[in-house]
Parts: structure tokens; C-alpha cells; sequence
């Protein structure tokens, strides 16, 4: 986000020689001051930028986590029965789990798996959906009648059940999980590209375009998807959110990661057993989990306003 | 709206087919053979055989999904390994219990959520709108099974406040099953002392059900209500000495409200969904907590099954939710 720095040579020039005040500048002043536009709305926001620390943090921690944490050798597993379920203390910040794992340790590693599962089924998601919803959305045919009676259907059935279902034939697992989320997840970005599409798909510089002998894939490339990318970008922060909810969600029931994996839903779901005198353990991955979905959607919000000033409430 | 009722029941049929293709489809995808799949784990190799030529596994593809489609019709969902009764018997014995569960949480969810909307709206950029939003943003991102285990570990463990879980207590009788839905059994049976321990044990998995979907009605709700209150009819009502409360709750609700009702209808969906994570925490003898134990055990047909069921219910409800949008505003009848 930090478009103010890389982009600060930019205000050496001068951008309007002119002399009138709005005159438009080289494109790349325009972009500019497009950017410093957006970046504003999104700043003025007290809870986006609230989202986007909590992600800011989130994002450190994924990616140094493992080497500032008290007790490296607990992320993947390791057991010392002498310190097992401990209470929250000065060594243990956030206590002991069954085998005397250190909890803090393992729910900054968590951050990293968490990082990488919201990325990888909001990346398949979208290389399948995006893809789809756009030929849905310039082809006329056939063709569109059956990419959107099949995401119909999916989308007609709770996304959490079809994943269950998913993981139950693939079998429990991590992989499995992501595969499944990702399988239930895509029809969402179908619709929403291929509605998008279709109002782009009729407005008067397609039509132009079209007109001088553009070609439909030059047409889909340069001017369709560019004007789709804001409605993706902003679902796919809030998708991270829901993702990340949703592979915790199977980790809990046992389907997802396995133990001793470092994954948040499933340190809940042994930590359930332990309330409710060893307290901590269910309680800190939870509050890691709510606080990075709440990070995500809040940026997911921002994200919108700055895009879509329209749709500002 | 007879014309309409009619060609959205048949729009209807085809997705409940298109549906069972795709679970069709997950039965195929498991890694290994059908047959040992829906034999389980311990069934020996023979057993397996009669499997595959009782099911007919052994055919085409297309073959095995009609054979498949014409058991769905005759009512044969299969056997669950872990009950060993037929999968069929045991929905119809959970699901009563679901469906109200649900019920109550999207009652919660609406009777909080539509004024709380409407609050923020008439407030709004006041602390009782800040306050509401802090909740509406708050309820979309906290994970349900948790909240549903701070929930139990405070109010029931610590407090005492609710039962652990369960659907009623282990001494109190039931009563005569008519519906399976133990509110209304009670209540038909006059007996109300069981249909408030009935309510009672439903109050702490509604509040983890319902918090989503509150917080999406919410939002919803508040930003309608926000657009509306702007609207220059409104401005007029004012202008004619309409008092301040039958404007927001008469006029200005009536045309916020279809989009909040999209969301209801969304978000039951979402719920039935979510009926896996909270009957588990709370021991509920649901679907859900069925299907989430069929999955781990790897017994395959339950979870089709609950899949099948819910699904239907949710295409059912967005039926009705489209007509009753149909029936409000006229607007709409022409287009749907």
C-alpha cells in the first residue's frame, strides 16, 4: 500500500503546464493521483485500517513466526510432560496444551498454515471462477446456459455440508481440506464475474471497440476483465477471511489438519476437551482465528469503499 | 402466481438432479473403490464383491447414475455403517431437530437484527450506530464452534446458567412424536414444562447459529434503512407531521426490507450449513452432528444423505423467499 513512497518522484514533475487547475497530466500522473485518490478514502476508514494492522501483523508473523517464537521445537510436535497444561504465565503466555506444547508458540506458527490455506483456496477459487464467469459472460450460446446452471447448483447447497461431504470421500486432511474449499468455493466467482461482464459487455467503448475490428479476446483482455478486477479484488480480501473460517472450521471437526499440526481449528478441537479447568487452550487459537478474519473482512470493506465510491454507505 | 409457484417448482426439480449429479460425482472422486468405500473399513474382500454386483457398480457410468437416481426415488439412501439402521430412517429421525433448531436461530437472528438495523440507520455515526456495527462486523468473522465453546464453558460450566448440551435432560419424559420437533410435540401435547426445558436446551447453539446471520442482517438492514431514510417520499412523510417512529418502522422499513429478506434467505442456507460445527459442540442430536460423525468415521451414505437433505431444504427455502419477494413487490413478479 505504500504507493506514497514509490511513486514520489513522480511529484517532481510538473503536472500541469498549463496552468489549469484539473488538466489532465501524462498517465502516469493520472494513475498517480488516482492511487493517492483511493489511498485517502481508504486511510480516512478507522476500521480499515484497523483490518489492515491486524493483517500487517498476521503477515509478520507468517513470515518470521518460527524464529521469534520461546519454543521453536513445539510447532510441529514435541512433548515434555514435566510443563504439560500449565496456565498462562510469563514463560507461557498463552499456557500449556496436553503434552506440554508452549500454545503462544504454536498459534504464531499457526499463522503461517493459516496464511497459506486462505491463499491457496481463494487462488484455486478464483483461477477456476474467473475463467468461467468470463465466458459465461460473453458467450451467448449454450455454453453460458451451462456454466450458470452448474454454479446455480452449487451455490444452492451450504458450501460448509459440500466440503464435508468432499472431505468424507478424499478422506481427512489438510490437502484434502483445501481441495474441498476450493471445490465449493469457486461458483461465487462465476456469478459475480459473469454479471459483471455482461453489463460491461454492453457498454458503448466495447461496442466501439468491437466496431474497429477488435477481436473478442483482445476485447475480454483489454477491457473486460480490467474493469472486473475491483468487485475480485474486494471479494477475494473477504474470502480470505471466510476461507481462513472455513478450513479452522474443518480442522475443528477433525477433517482438516491433523495433530500435532500447528493449525488453528484443530488445537480448538482437542483443546475443547480440556474445558473447563485448562481454559487457554481452545481460548487463544479462537480469539487468532477471529481476530484475522475480522482483519481481512475490515480490509475487505476498505477495500470496497476506495474501489467502488458508488457503493460507499 | 399460480404460473410462477408452478415453473419455479419445476426449476426446482431439475437443480435437485443437477445437485444429485454432483454428489453423484463426490461418490465417484473418493480415491479407491466405491464399493469398499460404501462397505466401510472393515468388510471383508467377498462382502465387497456382493457389494459391487448388488449396487451395480460394475456397469457404466451413466447405468450406475440411474440406478442411483432411481434408488434416491424409491427412498433408499442407503445404510449407515455407524447406526447400522437405513440412512433414510435415521434423517427422518434427526433432522426434526435441526430444522427447529434453525428455525430458532433465524428467528433470533431476525428479531435482533431488523431493529438493530433499523437503530444504526436512525443513529447513524452515533455511538448506538458504532456499537451495532462493531457487532454486525464482529458476528460475520468469529468462528461459530467457538463461540459456541466459550459459550458452553461460561454460561453452563462456570455459571450454570444452561445445560451442557443435549436436547432435554436424561429424566424428562418425551413426548408422543408427531412431528419429531419436540417444541411442537410438546406443545401439542399440552405439555408446556418440557417445552420450556425443550426451549431452554436450544438457547445456547441458537445464539452460536444465529450471530452470522444476525450480523449480516444487520448490515444489510442499516444500509437499506440508511438509503431509504434519504429517499424524498420519506422527506415528505416527515413534512406531513408523520411522527418520527411510523416513518422509520412503517415507511421506511416496508422498502428496506426485500433485500434484508434476500439475506434471511441466504443465510438460513448458510445456517443448515453451520448446524455441523455447533450440534457437535453441543452434543445435539441433529443432522449435522450425524453427519459430522458419519465423516470422520468414513461412512460414506449418511453424509450424502444429510448433503441431499440439506440441500433441498435450502433450494425450498429460497423458493419461498422469491415468492414472498414476488407477493411484496409487484416490481419483481414479472422478472422471476
Amino acid at each position: 500500500m505504500n504507493v506514497a513512497e514509490t511513486a514520489a518522484p513522480v511529484i517532481g514533475r510538473p503536472a500541469d503546464q498549463n496552468g489549469l487547475p484539473d488538466s489532465p497530466g501524462t498517465p502516469e500522473i493520472d494513475r498517480f493521483r488516482e492511487y493517492r485518490r483511493m489511498w485517502s478514502t481508504f486511510r480516512r476508514s478507522y476500521s480499515a485500517m484497523l483490518g489492515l494492522t491486524i493483517i500487517v501483523i498476521f503477515l509478520i508473523l507468517a513470515a518470521i513466526g518460527p524464529w521469534i517464537v520461546p519454543f521453536p521445537e513445539d510447532a510441529l510436535g514435541s512433548i515434555n510432560l514435566d510443563r504439560k497444561l500449565l496456565p498462562p504465565s510469563a514463560i507461557h503466555w498463552f499456557g500449556t496444551d496436553e503434552v506440554g506444547m508452549d500454545i503462544y508458540t504454536r498459534v504464531v506458527v499457526g499463522a503461517r498454515t493459516t496464511l497459506w490455506i486462505g491463499l491457496t483456496i481463494t487462488g484455486i477459487a478464483m483461477l477456476i471462477g474467473v475463467p468461467l464467469g468470463l465466458i459465461a459472460g460473453i458467450s451467448d450460446s449454450w455454453v453460458r446456459e451451462a456454466i450458470m446452471r452448474v454454479t446455480d447448483v452449487f451455490l444452492s447447497v451450504p458450501g460448509l455440508i459440500l466440503a464435508v461431504a468432499i472431505v468424507g470421500a478424499l478422506g481427512p486432511g489438510i490437502m484434502n481440506a483445501m481441495i474441498a474449499l476450493s471445490l465449493v468455493w469457486w461458483p461465487g466467482y462465476v456469478r459475480l464475474v459473469q454479471s459483471k461482464a455482461l453489463s460491461i459487455r454492453n457498454e458503448t467503448y466495447v461496442e466501439a471497440a468491437r466496431s474497429i475490428g477488435a477481436s473478442e479476446l483482445r476485447i475480454v483482455f483489454v477491457h473486460v476483465l480490467p474493469n472486473c478486477m475491483s468487485p475480485i479484488v474486494v471479494k477475494a480480501s473477504m474470502d480470505m477471511g471466510m476461507a481462513i473460517l472455513g478450513a479452522a472450521s474443518l480442522g475443528f471437526l477433525g477433517l482438516g489438519a491433523q495433530p500435532p499440526y500447528p493449525e488453528w481449528g484443530a488445537m480448538i478441537s482437542i483443546g475443547k476437551n480440556y474445558l473447563p479447568d485448562w481454559w487457554w487452550y481452545s481460548l487463544f487459537p479462537g480469539l487468532a482465528i477471529y481476530l484475522t478474519v475480522l482483519g481481512f473482512n475490515l480490509v475487505g470493506d476498505g477495500l470496497r469503499d476506495m474501489l467502488d465510491p458508488r457503493q460507499r454507505s | 402466481m399460480g404460473h410462477l409457484i408452478l415453473r419455479r417448482l419445476l426449476l426446482m426439480v431439475v437443480m435437485l438432479i443437477g445437485l444429485m449429479a454432483i454428489v453423484f460425482a463426490i461418490s465417484n472422486i473418493a480415491p479407491g473403490d466405491p464399493a469398499r468405500l460404501a462397505a466401510g473399513p472393515d468388510a471383508t474382500n467377498e462382502m465387497v464383491e456382493a457389494l459391487r454386483i448388488e449396487r451395480g457398480l460394475d456397469r457404466p457410468i451413466y447405468v450406475r447414475f440411474g440406478i442411483y437416481l432411481s434408488n434416491l426415488a424409491s427412498g433408499d439412501l442407503g445404510t449407515s455403517l455407524l447406526t447400522r439402521r437405513p440412512v433414510l430412517a435415521d434423517i427422518a429421525r434427526y433432522f426434526p431437530a435441526t430444522f427447529e433448531l434453525v428455525l430458532f436461530s433465524i428467528g433470533i437472528a431476525i428479531v435482533l437484527g431488523v431493529p438493530l438495523g433499523m437503530l444504526g440507520a436512525v443513529f447513524h455515526n452515533r455511538f448506538a450506530d458504532h456499537s451495532i456495527r462493531f457487532v454486525a462486523v464482529s458476528g460475520v468473522a468469529l468462528p461459530m464452534f467457538w463461540l459456541g465453546l466459550m459459550l458452553q464453558w461460561y454460561l453452563a460450566l462456570k455459571l450454570d446458567l444452561f445445560p451442557l448440551g443435549g436436547r432435554l435432560g436424561i429424566m424428562t419424559p418425551r413426548p408422543e412424536a408427531i412431528t419429531g420437533m419436540l417444541t411442537v410435540d410438546t406443545l401439542l401435547a399440552g405439555d408446556f414444562k418440557t417445552f420450556r426445558e425443550a426451549i431452554w436446551y436450544m438457547v445456547l447453539p441458537a445464539t452460536a447459529l444465529s450471530l452470522p446471520a444476525l450480523a449480516s442482517i444487520i448490515r444489510v438492514n442499516r444500509a437499506e434503512m440508511l438509503e431509504t431514510l434519504n429517499k424524498d417520499y420519506i422527506l415528505n412523510a416527515r413534512a406531513q407531521g408523520i411522527g418520527p417512529f411510523r416513518v422509520v418502522a412503517a415507511y421506511a422499513l416496508k422498502n428496506a426490507i426485500l433485500p434484508t429478506l434476500a439475506m434471511i434467505g441466504l443465510r438460513f442456507g448458510w445456517m443448515l450449513g453451520g448446524t455441523v460445527l455447533v450440534e457437535g459442540v453441543f452434543d445435539y442430536p441433529g443432522v449435522g452432528l450425524y453427519a459430522t460423525k458419519a465423516a470422520v468415521s468414513s461412512d460414506f451414505d449418511p453424509i450424502i444423505a444429510v448433503t441431499l437433505v440439506l440441500g433441498a431444504s435450502f433450494m425450498l427455502v429460497n423458493l419461498l423467499i422469491d415468492l414472498t419477494y414476488a407477493l411484496l413487490d409487484p416490481r419483481v413478479r414479472s422478472q422471476i
